[in-house]
């Protein structure tokens, strides 16, 4: 399996996420530059978290700009499976590949603590090392994500089966307390029409090691290695 | 000529920032404020001399990065020429 991380000026995630594919694909993805015009020949390119462009304008609206997402989004188009964390999320958005936005937090505050997800299908490259509606704690660390889309966009992605995280507590229930930012049903993740990209807030590369204090991430990494091997 | 972008969120969006300004703005004793609501103001130095041409590219700028159309609306004016 060949994976890219994508680097842009101000990313902060992109060598946890890098540890974490090397540890479940046992080689190193490759580090491209935003500069770059093209993404080599990958079965998964990573868009990782961070404040690319200082979140000048928007949170991912100039990266979402630079050279090489114009290929990133075409491979996406085509199939090439995307995960976007955190700012890569934002990014997702920021390009169209996912619908809707993420706003400042409704506390208004930077959070950056453990949730728990519920994780709302096991049906795709990304996810099938959950099961169904199991609850995994994840961090999350962001002043932008709260997800905001009209209703019926919302109406449309529940029936369509595109959400992929929910936050929830930690028996699964998704009551509003503890929705961290406001996020419109408790969206923390999304899928594109197709299950191929995946947008989400926490981080999973931040909790998939014992030496961090938890693995509940690591599922993700193994799923995609298993699917794209 | 320059042009003077305001960009706004759309109704119905929740503006958790304006409701801390109009908060605070209570704190401070002012009182009869209702609803505000923050946006952006952007300033853009334009060389172009045709007013239409000038306004067709302050659209796409406006579409394509300066505001996001999922959340925000736009709204310009042009003086210099």
């Amino acid at each position: 399996m060949k994976a890219s991380v994508i680097v842009f000026p101000g990313s902060n995630c992109d060598r946890d996420v890098a540890v974490s594919l090397e540890a479940a694909m046992g080689k190193k993805p490759a580090m491209v530059w935003h500069g770059e015009a093209d993404v080599p020949a990958s079965d998964l390119i990573v868009l990782p978290g961070g404040f690319s462009y200082g979140d000048y304008l928007r949170s991912g609206a100039m990266a979402a700009h630079s050279p090489i997402m114009r290929d990133v989004v075409a491979k996406a188009r085509k199939g090439t499976p995307v995960l976007g964390i955190c700012n890569g999320f934002h990014l997702l958005t920021e390009t169209g590949l996912l619908p809707g936005v993420l706003m400042r937090n409704a506390s208004l505050k930077f959070i950056c603590k453990d949730v728990w997800l519920k994780v709302v299908r096991n049906d795709t490259d990304f996810a099938r090392g959950y099961a169904p509606g199991e609850v995994i704690r994840i961090p999350i660390a962001h002043h932008d994500g709260n997800y905001f889309a009209d209703e019926d966009t919302l109406d449309r992605l529940e029936g369509e089966n595109r959400v992929a995280f929910r936050y929830c507590d930690a028996s699964g229930a998704l009551n509003g307390d503890i929705n961290p930012n406001g996020s419109q049903r408790n969206i923390a993740g999304l899928y594109n029409e197709t299950g191929t990209v995946l947008g989400l807030m926490p981080h999973p590369e931040r909790l998939a090691d014992p030496a961090l204090g938890g693995t509940d991430g690591r599922p993700m990494f193994d799923s995609l290695v298993r699917a794209l091997h | 000529m320059k042009a003077r972008i305001k960009i706004t969120l759309k109704n119905g969006v929740l503006d958790p920032q304006g409701k801390a300004i109009a908060n605070a703005l209570g704190a401070l004793g002012f009182d009869g404020v209702g609803d505000v609501r923050q946006g952006k103001y952007i300033e853009v130095e334009l060389h172009d001399t045709d007013r239409a041409s000038a306004e067709q590219k302050l659209e796409r700028m406006c579409e394509q990065l300066l505001a996001n159309t999922v959340i925000e609306n736009y709204s310009y004016e042009l003086e210099g020429i």
